[in-house]
């Protein structure tokens, strides 16, 4: 049997080279030091990321895209279909377990100064990252066709609508029409499972390439002393494979006391329900655009709202430039005091999401 | 220009216009294609006495929502159903006697007037009348 491994083994690795990616991977030195504990973030979200594709081609089975099936075909998966419970609530609760640790990646990321030179281009890659993960999960909020996610829709491809000049002609891409209708799930399933799939496939590429050919960057001041090296292979992995075992035992505990809800089919000509809220990664949004004036300095306040999120965006992007003392490893406490203050703004704006009535 | 400058403006036209004739397609494969649906102007929202004073109904008018409302002085008013904010279907809230956009908050009073709230401009009346059984709504010309 051993021979036979060997034999298979040998047959494989003339061929794919496998004992060159062995030895890279043995070579690999990844740095541990105080603030080591942040850098499995970004292995739990490429696992979770895995779950939501494993998961989502099972979803794939039963689930029919269309104004009249898709509410029933979710009732049929959560019902009917063996395990179909645990399946859709495993690609729901891990999606939202994703983009929470995308965002704890993100800041910790920044806080740690990742973004220096050389790595601005692992930075922008996982910024883009983050926002197909929020379309991800906008386009996959709608696919139940609860009343919920028809209004969360609207108002989301509204905000989008707002946009000066262009705002109407992307809404109407996206909806496929003036409003949400058939012809949004159609898009909504397309982008879902389709377009933004491909974007990641070759966004995390990148990311993660960048992260092999750079290796993780060292946070700024921690002295050389403080700073070990341990082996990519077996060390790193083998505590990134245990961080992943404990985000899978939290998914399961979930799925089981908290099973995803199907909601009410969504009606679009019926009123909408009170205390309606998006995703809880959209509430700072949400909350900001509720509390807004409707006019500010004869401006509308959505739209200076939104062209604030939008300019807020375009400078966390571009962050890794815009820090020119961190460019050339030394402190920066205003970016970090600004990074605070974003933060506590979103922690806040959440908060009162579902405090304010 | 020489044979080689001609060749590659030649190959390399070619190249643009095959990226052209695939992109073209696809772009406007893409694109919604406009639906032209009637355009309705005029509509039975309800029938006489179907309801009762301080209580609303939300209708459909063409492809969107509206509400009418039977006030609590007798009085029928219509408005288009959809938020000036951010396109939420509003409600009648009975007891404050206002209407409510149950998204962000936003308060218009019965003549459509923002009271309250993120809406930067008033919600769009329409005009009642009765027709024999039927209450009908129109948009204002």
């Amino acid at each position: 049997m051993k021979k036979l491994l060997q034999n298979i083994y040998s047959y494989l690795d003339s061929r794919f080279m496998l004992s060159g990616l062995m030895e890279f991977a043995k070579k690999k030195k990844v740095p541990e030091h105080k603030h080591s504990f942040w850098y499995y973030f970004g292995g739990i979200c490429l696992f979770l990321f895995i779950l939501q594709v494993l998961t989502g081609i099972l979803l794939l089975l039963y689930y029919t895209p269309s104004v009249d099936a898709a509410h029933e075909s979710i009732k049929y998966i959560m019902s009917q279909v063996k395990f179909g419970w645990l399946i859709r609530s495993v690609h729901s609760w891990s999606a939202n377990i994703l983009i929470g640790a995308i965002f704890i990646h993100m800041f910790s990321a920044f806080f740690l100064k990742a973004y220096r030179p050389p790595r601005e281009l692992t930075w922008i890659t996982g910024f883009f990252l983050l926002l197909i993960f929020l379309a991800f999960g906008f386009s996959g909020y709608l696919l139940p066709w609860n009343e919920l996610s028809f209004f969360a829709t609207q108002v989301g491809t509204d905000i989008a609508g707002t946009i000066p000049l262009i705002g109407k002609h992307i809404k109407t891409f996206i909806l496929g029409g003036p409003e949400v209708s058939g012809a949004t799930i159609s898009r909504f399933f397309w982008l879902h499972i389709g377009i933004l799939p491909l974007l990641t496939v070759i966004i995390l590429g990148i990311h993660v390439l960048l992260v092999q050919v750079l290796g993780m960057s060292k946070p700024i001041g921690i002295p050389e002393s403080e700073v070990k090296e341990v082996p990519f292979f077996p060390n790193f992995i083998l505590k990134d494979s245990l961080g992943w075992m404990i985000i899978l035992a939290l998914i399961g505990v979930l799925c089981v006391f908290f099973p995803w809800e199907t909601g009410q089919k969504a009606d679009p000509f019926a009123a909408t329900p009170l205390g309606i809220k998006p995703e809880w990664y959209f509430t700072f949004m949400f909350t900001t655009l509720k509390i807004v004036p409707s006019h500010i300095f004869s401006v509308e306040g959505e739209v200076l709202a939104i062209f604030a999120f939008i300019i807020g965006g375009i400078l966390l992007m571009l962050v890794p430039f815009l820090d020119r003392n961190a460019a050339k490893e030394r402190r920066s406490p205003v970016f970090s005091l600004i990074g605070w203050i974003v933060v506590l703004y979103i922690l806040v704006m959440t908060a009162l999401t579902y405090l304010l009535p | 220009m020489n044979r080689r400058k001609f060749i590659d403006f030649f190959l390399g036209g070619s190249l643009v216009g095959t990226i052209i004739a695939f992109l073209y397609p696809t772009i406007r494969y893409i694109l919604p294609t406009k639906q032209t649906e009637p355009v309705v102007k005029k509509i039975t929202a309800a029938k006489v006495g179907e309801l009762a004073p301080n209580t609303s109904k939300i209708f459909k008018f063409g492809t969107s929502p509206g509400i009418l409302i039977f006030t609590p002085d007798g009085e029928l008013k219509a408005f288009s159903g959809i938020c000036t904010h951010l396109t939420c279907t509003v409600i009648y809230e009975s007891d404050t006697g206002t209407i409510l956009c149950p998204c962000h908050n936003g308060r218009f009073d019965l003549n459509g007037n923002v009271i309250s709230g993120p809406p930067p401009t008033p919600l769009e009346p329409y005009n009642v009348e009765i027709s024999g059984e039927d209450i009908i709504v129109s948009k204002k010309s």
